[in-house]
């Protein structure tokens, strides 16, 4: 479980993260959603311990994120943009690396890696370099690098940019999947359609802020529109109101 | 498996496979530099050697007015060669080295002379090219040996001892042993091992941390639970390897071409035995940890692998700075000046290039130095992975 509360965060005179707060359960899917630069990566980011907030906390599991903070990272799965391998190390030795350094080793991990390139339809390309892979076939591999260790808690930042419909498919298989195990997944996108199709819980964040959150139903009703994405334009546009005001 | 100790291997194997990485580590910089060193050492060699059984060519304006000088000059190896058509035309042709010296010899000259009066010539010369400056010192050098003669039976012809002439008689005594005069030579040795230190480590540390941050894998990487100061240590241990395997590669690879250099030729020795070998090998090696940190340190400013690289070419320079300042005000080795990285290296390897004995004290200053100067290093560079903006 991830629970994230007032978390606030600014890059010299860029207030990313005004006030956040949140909880990604486990067994469902959550999704950030919100437009380019609304603070989502940086969310993101506090939480898996790249930054240390301001003000506020994240915890996952209980435990305090933040850079220092080595035991909330082992409860932690983490896909971040661009899945970023190392291109001269093939599928199995970039998932290998990150598994090791999990403090796994052996015929444990050996086994892990081969359930991962099974689950993730990998094939062949497993054992191949990744400088050639396709923007599908990186984030499958980073998928399995961010489950080699079993955690619970899994969190992806627009893990479907640059992805085509065969293998959005795919992931979204993937992702379903990993919820019926009891896993929490937190999501970030900014394609109202994703949002739609996978999530069980969706976070909308504009301006550093979460203006809404709830079931896709409980959006809906909240906006008084029959679609998410009405609901979405609609609560952005009276957030926008609301700043200009 | 300690997490430090991942880090390394994966990054000995990425850089293995990265022919950039394997061909700057382990055949540029050890191929290049002793190759390199020693082809310009055998042919300045052989070109000083040449030069010295070649004839003194120069111009020689005015003979008519000096027939014995000239007949004197040419016995002792001088070459007459046509000279330019008149006086003004002179400069130019000295400036294009045809000819490189012109001697012009005025027609009061036997007049003077023959009166023991100072008889002046003029001699005109490029003195910013290095060919003519040395022909010139060995026309100066005729010239001052036919002067003294001439001045000897002169005061003999009068009855005065020539001594008095010569009130301070200069007699040289070379003490210089063959290993020490290749010594001077072999001075911009040091440098190209430390050079090939650096080069070694270069891209793998450059890898390691702004090529992790420009492909995007450092997030993820510090996404885990391995501390920022194990992933430096993994890195900093990765550069220092491949340092190391450089340093020993082009050691060897001069130990070898050397041979091949005539030092003899001109009663030097090169004097790389496994002895002094291996007394070059300990004096560098606590350069390796400081090089790799250097290295590290700068790499982890940059942001993409092309900063890197142009920050890297600054980074080669630094070693040679202490060096050069010290050849310059001709320093010579003390306790403090002992204890100063890269100096320090210049220094014990000279020694030991000239057979000196070196007392273990000097080492361990050496050694000390460059250790603790790469601490200081690494807890920048532990510094700088805390920072946030380490991801950009």
């Amino acid at each position: 479980m991830i629970h994230v509360t007032g978390l606030a965060k600014r890059f010299g005179t860029v207030e990313a993260v005004r006030d956040v707060s949140f909880t990604a359960p486990d067994g469902r899917i959550t999704g950030l959603l919100g437009p380019n630069g609304a603070g989502k990566s940086t969310t993101l980011r506090l939480l898996y311990g790249a930054l240390t907030p301001d003000r506020g906390e994240a915890r996952v599991d209980g435990l305090l994120a933040g850079p220092e903070h080595t035991e909330a990272r082992r409860q932690l799965g983490v896909l971040p943009h661009g899945a970023g391998l190392y291109p001269h190390l093939t599928a199995r030795e970039n998932i290998r690396y990150f598994g090791e350094l999990h403090g796994m080793s052996g015929a444990t991990l050996e086994k892990r890696i081969d359930e991962l390139v099974a689950m993730l339809e990998l094939g062949e390309a497993a054992n191949r370099k990744t400088q050639g892979f396709s923007q599908g076939q990186k984030v499958k591999v980073g998928i399995a690098r961010a489950l080699v260790h079993s955690p619970r808690n899994l969190i992806l930042d627009e893990p479907t940019n640059g992805l085509d419909v065969m293998a959005i498919r795919s992931l979204r298989e993937v992702l379903r999947g990993l919820r019926a195990a009891g896993h929490c997944i937190l999501f970030s996108s900014h394609v109202m359609q994703e949002v739609a199709a996978l999530c069980d819980d969706v976070v909308i964040i504009a301006g550093g802020r979460v203006i809404a959150s709830g079931t896709p139903e409980q959006l809906r009703e909240q906006a008084g529109t029959t679609t998410l994405e009405d609901a979405f334009v609609k609560l952005l546009g009276s957030e926008t109101a609301e700043v200009q005001s | 498996m300690k997490p430090w100790w991942i880090v390394v291997r994966k990054e000995v194997l990425e850089s293995l496979r990265d022919r950039r990485t394997l061909l700057s580590a382990l055949v540029m910089a050890p191929l290049f530099g002793p190759l390199m060193f020693s082809f310009s050492m055998q042919t300045m060699l052989k070109r000083g050697l040449d030069e010295q059984d070649k004839p003194l060519q120069v111009a020689v304006m005015g003979k008519e007015h000096a027939p014995n000088l000239v007949h004197w000059l040419e016995s002792q190896g001088l070459e007459d060669v046509p000279a330019p058509k008149d006086v003004a035309s002179i400069p130019a042709a000295v400036r294009d080295a045809k000819p490189r010296l012109v001697l012009v010899i005025g027609p009061d000259y036997g007049k003077r002379f023959r009166a023991a009066k100072a008889a002046g010539v003029k001699v005109y010369v490029d003195s910013s090219d290095q060919d003519s400056q040395r022909d010139f010192r060995r026309l100066d050098q005729l010239l001052q040996n036919y002067s003294s003669q001439t001045s000897a039976l002169r005061l003999a012809a009068r009855g005065v001892d020539p001594g008095i002439a010569q009130p301070v008689m200069l007699d040289e005594i070379d003490v210089s042993t063959p290993a020490s005069r290749a010594q001077s030579l072999l001075a911009i040795l040091s440098y190209f091992l430390l050079f090939s230190t650096l080069i070694g480590g270069m891209y793998v540390a450059i890898d390691a941390t702004a090529g992790e941050r420009e492909r995007g894998s450092l997030e993820p990487l510090v996404s885990l639970p391995v501390s920022r100061e194990a992933l430096v240590a993994g890195k900093f241990v990765a550069t220092m390897a491949f340092s190391g395997v450089s340093l020993v590669l082009t050691l060897a690879s001069f130990a070898i071409s050397l041979r091949f250099v005539p030092l003899e030729s001109i009663g030097m020795s090169a004097n790389l035995g496994p002895k002094v070998l291996t007394g070059v090998f300990l004096s560098l090696l606590p350069f390796v940890p400081l090089a790799a940190a250097l290295l590290t340190l700068v790499a982890s400013f940059a942001r993409s692998f092309r900063e890197a690289q142009s920050w890297m070419t600054g980074a080669l320079l630094v070693p040679t700075l202490p060096i050069m300042v010290a050849a310059m005000t001709g320093m010579k080795p003390t306790a403090l000046l002992m204890a100063v990285p890269s100096l320090s290296q210049h220094f014990l390897i000279a020694r030991l290039l000239r057979d000196e004995a070196v007392p273990l004290t000097d080492g361990l200053l050496s050694a000390g130095g460059s250790l603790l100067l790469t601490g200081v290093l690494l807890v920048f560079v532990v510094r700088l992975w805390r920072r946030e903006k380490l991801l950009g």
